[in-house]
């Protein structure tokens, strides 16, 4: 009787366990089910075309005769082709300037609206705004800003006795005009800044005053370094946003980068090689080159993080 | 944002300091859209008065530009496809998203975290490295000039949206799941009668996130829809400039360029909440 019952137990824990696996293997499997339209979007759409861009780098490719293995020709190209390094460079000025340019109107606009300040979500939304215009409308809207004769900046400019430059197609202001305009967009980055703001403790800051420090001192020496972190999110993806810009100098240039391609920014170039000369080879090229400096930089950024960024145990 | 208000951002301020904050605030604010208040009053000119030197400041509005502006373009067709293209992408979005979320946030399988990780990391993909075969492919399928390539990937998820979805999910107690599976409910059941109208405020973050982005997207449509009938709105901005249609009258241009802009700023205005909140969870969860 004893020995039976133990049996049964033993028994009913065994099927027990055993159903509990089951029920793991079905929970695991519906796992899968959920998960499936992530894992084929990545491997379609991210992985995929990621491998098969590596793989085209490598041949000459023209959509009309198929791919031929050409070696590293295309990566040989890259550092002879004069327009390419001319798109580096002035894609380089322009990520220089916009991003931390963003951050620093971000941080300042942030810190100012830190505050129990009447009109608060009013001042919030009109500094965001320009962010939601989309690239073609904002570079509408700048075009006619800029406009030699009849533009408001040269208008402004004339107040004060000055001949403002013709902004879109003098070689030394073009770039400047994209770099004033991508500036325009500190709205995200604002978002962000405010956001992290909100998490500094106050008494921080009551302790600094009790100390007698200033207000400005108050914020270079606590809201600074208490924002490393989020200032460390803001610039990767800035640097990776920098990168990326097409419909700005597209519409504002017709698509040709000009003033002797003083506006081409790498994007622009790889439209240009791959819609217009439909080299795909050499565009994939292009695209690993922007991708490989895309990782340099924020890889660096990485590795500066214990310099800069502020842990809770480095202050201590 | 509630929050804010609570912590009196952080530093008690006297009467002055409020006055110069906004003082500053508010100068800042006039320079930052003024360029969108210089292009509203271009667009209620006359041609003449558009090029007049000095500039009218004060005049009569013609608020016929706009409806002639209509009357230029077909500009019913491209709106007609811009809503295609964004209510695919934003339905498509909503849903792949939440559904991959919940196996994320709620249901346990070996290697789930490692595929996870990998998704996150693709958020730092530049769309550039990808750009070239998947145009070849879609070329392939014979799917250039349709629709189809801007709104397909959209039901296979992205990676930030997911994230959204997962983070609100992980915040819903256990209990209402178990409840339901006693009752005998499957997975697919839990997540779609219990899960997704619970998010209710993440959908509606991602709706006018995707909204924003995808009537704002202007690479993707310039590349896949050749056709001059299957142009999206910020296509056919693009070509307005040099339109014999439109060409270099200003306030044309202008009037064109408000009608394209306001649906993301009319969108953005009204769901300003949800715009906040999601971008606050981008920069404060990395």
């Amino acid at each position: 009787m004893a020995t039976t019952s133990t049996t049964a137990v033993a028994r009913t824990t065994r099927q027990g366990r055993r159903k509990l696996s089951g029920l793991r293997r079905r929970e695991a499997l519906w796992c899968y089910v959920f998960m499936a339209p992530a894992v084929l979007g990545v491997l379609v759409f991210a992985i995929g075309p990621m491998i098969a861009s590596l793989w085209l780098s490598f041949t000459s490719y023209d959509m009309l005769s198929s791919p031929e293995f050409i070696g590293l020709k295309n990566y040989t190209k890259l550092f002879a082709d004069k327009l390419f390094l001319k798109s580096l460079s002035v894609t380089m000025l322009y990520a220089v300037v916009v991003v931390p340019g963003t951050m620093l109107m971000g941080l300042v606009v942030a810190i100012l609206l830190n505050a129990k300040i009447p009109a608060m979500g009013f001042f919030r939304s009109a500094y965001y705004l320009p962010s939601v215009i989309g690239g073609v409308a904002v570079a509408r809207v700048w075009a006619m800003l800029y406009n030699t004769d009849h533009g408001l900046f040269n208008i402004i400019l004339g107040w004060f006795g000055i001949d403002g430059p013709a902004w879109l197609s003098d070689e030394r202001w073009a770039l400047w005009s994209l770099i004033f305009m991508g500036i325009w967009g500190f709205g995200g980055t604002m978002l962000i800044y405010l956001a992290g703001l909100q998490g500094i403790p106050k008494e921080l800051y009551e302790a600094a005053s009790v100390d007698g420090a200033s207000k400005f001192r108050q914020q270079i020496h606590i809201t600074v370094p208490m924002l490393s972190n989020v200032t460390f999110f803001n610039l990767v993806m800035g640097i990776i946003g920098a990168l990326q810009v097409f419909a700005e100098p597209f519409v504002l240039t017709n698509g040709t980068g000009n003033p002797n391609n003083s506006t081409l920014l790498l994007p622009l170039y790889l439209y240009r090689v791959a819609f217009s000369y439909l080299e795909m080879g050499y565009a994939s090229a292009i695209a690993w080159a922007v991708f490989a400096i895309t990782l340099v930089l924020t890889a660096l950024v990485f590795r500066s993080l214990p310099l800069w960024v502020h842990t809770e145990a480095g202050e201590d | 944002m509630a929050k804010a208000d609570e912590r009196g951002g952080g530093m008690p301020l006297s009467r002055t300091e409020i006055l110069v904050r906004v003082g500053l605030l508010s100068l800042g604010c006039f320079l930052v859209l003024m360029p969108v208040a210089w292009t509203i009053l271009t667009s209620l000119k006359t041609a003449q008065q558009t090029l007049a030197v000095p500039p009218v400041w004060i005049f009569p509005p013609q608020w016929s530009n706009y409806p002639e502006v209509l009357q230029l373009v077909p500009f019913q067709n491209y709106a007609l496809n811009t809503a295609i293209v964004v209510s695919g992408v934003v339905i498509g979005t909503l849903l792949s998203c939440s559904f991959s979320a919940y196996g994320f946030a709620r249901l346990r399988a070996p290697g789930r975290n490692v595929i996870f990780g990998v998704l996150m990391a693709t958020m730092m993909l530049p769309s550039t490295v990808t750009l070239v075969p998947t145009y070849i492919a879609f070329n392939k399928i014979g799917w250039l000039n349709t629709f189809l390539p801007l709104i397909i990937p959209a039901f296979f998820g992205s990676a930030f949206f997911i994230f959204m979805f997962r983070q609100f999910y992980l915040s819903i107690p256990k209990e209402l799941e178990e409840a339901a599976r006693i009752d005998g409910a499957g997975y697919f059941r839990i997540w779609w009668s219990i899960f997704l109208p619970l998010s209710m405020p993440v959908i509606a973050t991602v709706t006018v996130f995707t909204f924003v982005g995808t009537y704002n997207d202007f690479f993707g449509p310039l590349i896949y829809l050749t056709d001059e009938s299957k142009w999206t709105i910020s296509v056919a901005l693009s070509t307005f400039g040099g339109s014999p249609r439109i060409g270099p009258q200003l306030h044309m241009l202008t009037a064109a360029t408000m009608i394209a802009a306001a649906p993301s700023i009319i969108v953005f205005l009204l769901a300003q909440r949800y715009y906040v909140n999601g971008i606050s969870v981008a920069g404060v969860n990395k």
